[in-house]
């Protein structure tokens, strides 16, 4: 059918400038250039005017566009890519208003430590500071939520600024850099080579390393440790220290506790993997840190979701702690070892050094503390006809085999998700853990889509988060972006309704919400929706998700007022948790096991006030 | 937080890149992780691009060793020192301007000379009062002149340096990468 309009929509297969030659280039093709030769392939973003020069000259490089519907979709996109990839995402998106979207998903990422590059547009030079239209003081705004920030407002300054952002983005702790560049600086034209030369910034020094009798004192302390564990952090990660630490802990044979941006990090499935610690970390994981005699920290940062009170805070154990910034040493927790370093660096530095050992008593004593918890996880218990969102995520990791990339938003889907699905592989998790921003997961997932092409990529979002940014489904079927989403639909903000439950009287404020018909909402984007209500149709359901070529969402209609057991309430001890409620039947002692299947599960009440004894600090 | 002591005036020497906005940067993180100036001082040193700041933060030694690591994290940031504990010194320059008329004039320039400070305006009925020294100098001048009443004054904020040979902040802002060994050592 023809269009009346021109559009274009396929980049040239063009190439990159070639370093030797000199070429009269305007600042927007340098912009585009350089992002060639840095390896971008894809950026997500939205144009206006200030970014228009740009976005003009970009159909002539070797560059997918993914046009957003909101730029904190654009900043979310890339970090998806980011965290997916292990490379540097990147997202555009013009000045003013354009601008300061971005800055939840640049917030987002700082807190994460996500590399991510952010070239936004800015009013012309001879412009700053006159409030002209669509300015705002982009560098001052995000200067305490960037990693570093540049303006730029002359065109030869635009390839050194763009190269130093994918450097500082990416090397060290990463964390978002914008590049924020006038319209003038890209409608200049100059004399251009591409500078292939190592970058210089003197004041910048991403990289630290041990000293060799530290790593000797480590493995002293990790040989006379009688309750040692460690921590795997989102660091592991990023460090793609995975194989190492696999090796540091089939030698040693010590348990592993893991963030909520570290799970992947360790197999979910290994042996000694005690799985997620913290505020809805099991009982037995949180009780073993606080019996622990030895805790080696790699690549964490002691998060008050991690430690809760930090007075009783594992009192017992002697710290080590391996970390890349050296500004988070004895931030939270006061260490007893720091290592500063790549947490890769380290593991290969120490594995030499460390004897093998065995910690047979130590892992007897947890299994012990783990006791009859497995039973009760509602995993194991029967449906009865109702559908509950830990079954969902629990099948959803069965059918999937536990090899889909799954990404999370905020909230008690994301914590059932880190509780239920068994990540065994890193990278396959991604999930807004320090910021906690709703919305962030479809996009995310279209960010991820991008750098992983072969993925079974699942979206597990509450019905709260998914509004947040439901606009991008429209960038899905504009982009043919396919990623599956189930929507756990429980018609409240449940973690908030969860808090209010338990510490605010049960006076459910502003926590009730109506969400459109989510199945028409995906037919009205051209997309698949599915609805859910029984346990038994969630096979069907994720089975035919996953064969639409489409972006299918699934509205699981699950238990309204379930919450995410165990808990430590906000600022409480560690092991002072909030435990699953007992089956009625099992109160008074023992499990009896023949009595759980059947009963068990009715005699729960969906709302007990038993529960309702803690603070909210 | 994990506190050990209670917090004392620590002073600190950094170098910076002499750049459009970078004191905004430091200054930005001291607000954000809540660690308090007392005062700041910034100026160009003897080298090209290179600007030298003080500043005195209420710390204690934990969160000054953050303090620094934080600072290091910023990239126009070339190298930090925490002087608080090495043979130093610390001057700062006020300028008082005194309401004072002829019938106690010599009563105050006493004062000035016992401070071995310098008059450096005199008026009818004022007189500007300039001062080189330690705060807690500065300070006392300030008390015993307040009876003659002190129409305005201004000062500069603590300038400090390391006696001997070249100060650590100094040798680092030249080095490729500096030594940041002592910043974290357990």
């Amino acid at each position: 059918m023809a269009s009346p309009m021109k559009s274009i929509t396929e980049p040239h297969a063009g190439t990159a400038s070639h370093e030797a030659e000199l070429q009269t280039l305007t600042g927007s093709q340098i912009i585009w250039d350089t992002l060639v030769h840095e390896g971008v392939s894809v950026v997500f973003g939205y144009p206006g005017g200030a970014i228009m020069p740009a976005y003009d000259a970009m159909p002539a490089y070797p560059i997918r566009h993914v046009l957003v519907r909101h730029e904190q979709g654009a900043a979310h996109m890339a970090d998806g890519y980011a965290r997916a990839s292990g490379g540097v995402g990147v997202c555009i998106a013009t000045s003013g208003p354009g601008a300061t979207n971005l800055v939840t998903g640049i917030a987002n990422a700082m807190m994460d430590s996500i590399p991510m590059v952010c070239i936004t547009g800015q009013v012309a030079s001879y412009l700053i500071g006159s409030d002209g239209f669509q300015e705002v003081d982009f560098t001052g705004v995000t200067l305490p939520i960037t990693k570093h920030n540049i303006l730029v407002t002359r065109t030869q300054d635009i390839m050194p600024a763009i190269r130093q952002a994918f450097y500082i983005a990416s090397s060290g702790r990463p964390g978002p850099v914008v590049v924020d560049i006038t319209k003038d600086a890209q409608q200049g034209s100059i004399e251009h080579r591409y500078d292939p030369s190592p970058i210089r910034l003197p004041g910048y020094r991403p990289e630290h390393h041990p000293v060799s009798r530290e790593i000797e004192k480590a493995a002293e302390m990790i040989k006379a440790a009688k309750r040692p564990i460690i921590f795997c952090g989102h660091g592991v990660i990023e460090a793609n220290a995975t194989a190492q630490l696999l090796e540091f802990v089939q030698k040693t044979n010590i348990p592993v506790a893991l963030t909520l941006l570290g799970l992947g990090g360790f197999p979910a499935t290994h042996p000694l993997s005690l799985g997620m610690m913290g505020m809805h970390g099991e009982a037995w994981v949180n009780t073993a840190i606080q019996e622990a005699d030895l805790i080696v920290a790699m690549g964490m940062r002691f998060d008050d979701r991690v430690t809760g009170n930090l007075k009783t805070y594992a009192q017992n154990a002697k710290k080590i702690h391996i970390e890349l910034d050296p500004a988070e040493i004895n931030k939270n927790v006061k260490v007893d070892l720091p290592l500063v370093g790549d947490v890769r660096d380290i593991l290969r530095m120490l594995l030499p050094q460390i004897e093998k050992r065995s910690c047979e008593d130590w892992n007897a004593h947890i299994s012990e503390l783990k006791g009859s918890s497995a039973v009760r996880e509602i995993q194991s218990l029967p449906d009865n006809g109702r559908l509950f969102a830990a079954h969902v995520i629990h099948d959803l990791w069965r059918y999937t085999q536990g090899k889909a990339l799954v990404v999370t938003d905020v909230g008690q889907h994301q914590m059932w998700e880190a509780q239920y699905y068994k990540h065994d592989y890193p990278r396959k998790l991604l999930t807004s853990g320090g910021a906690g921003t709703m919305g962030f997961a479809l996009p995310a997932a279209m960010g991820a889509r991008m750098a992983c092409p072969d993925d079974e990529i699942w979206v597990v979002v509450g019905d709260g988060g998914f509004q947040m940014t439901a606009c991008e489904l429209a960038t899905c079927a504009q982009e043919d972006i396919k990623v599956n989403v189930a929507i756990i639909n429980n018609g409240f903000l449940g973690m908030v309704r969860q808090w209010q439950q338990f510490f605010y009287g049960g006076r459910y404020v502003a926590t009730p919400i109506k969400s459109p018909d989510f199945v028409k909402l995906a037919d009205a984007h051209g997309l698949k929706g599915l609805r859910v209500t029984k346990r038994e149709e969630v096979q069907a359901a994720v089975e035919a998700a996953r064969a639409f070529k489409e972006t299918c969402i699934i509205d699981f209609r699950v238990e309204q007022e379930d919450s995410v057991y165990p808990m430590v309430p906000a600022g409480a001890d560690l092991d002072n948790m909030i435990r699953r409620p007992v089956p009625a039947a099992a109160a008074g002692g023992e499990l009896p096991s023949e009595e759980l299947p059947g009963e068990a599960i009715k005699d729960v009440p969906p709302h007990n006030p038993i529960f309702e004894t803690g603070k909210d600090h | 937080m994990a506190q050990s002591e209670s917090p004392t005036l620590r002073h600190f020497v950094a170098y910076v890149e002499d750049q459009p906005g970078v004191l905004n940067r430091v200054t930005s993180l001291f607000r954000r992780r809540c660690y308090n100036i007392v005062s700041l001082n910034v100026g160009r040193t003897h080298e090209l691009g290179v600007s030298r700041m003080t500043f005195a933060v209420e710390a204690d030694e934990d969160t000054a060793r953050r303090i620094e690591a934080n600072l290091y994290k910023l990239v126009n940031v070339l190298s930090v020192e925490d002087i608080t504990d090495k043979p130093s010194l610390t001057r700062g320059l006020a300028l008082i301007k005194v309401t004072v008329g002829q019938e106690k004039r010599s009563e105050v320039l006493q004062l000035v000379e016992v401070f071995r400070g310098q008059v450096i305006d005199l008026d009818l009925d004022t007189m500007i009062i300039e001062l080189t020294g330690q705060q807690s100098k500065i300070d006392t001048l300030v008390t015993v002149l307040a009876p003659f009443g002190i129409a305005e004054m201004v000062q500069t904020g603590t300038v400090a340096m390391t006696r001997g040979e070249k100060g650590g902040a100094a040798v680092g802002a030249a080095q490729q990468p500096p030594n940041l060994r002592g910043v974290f050592a357990a």
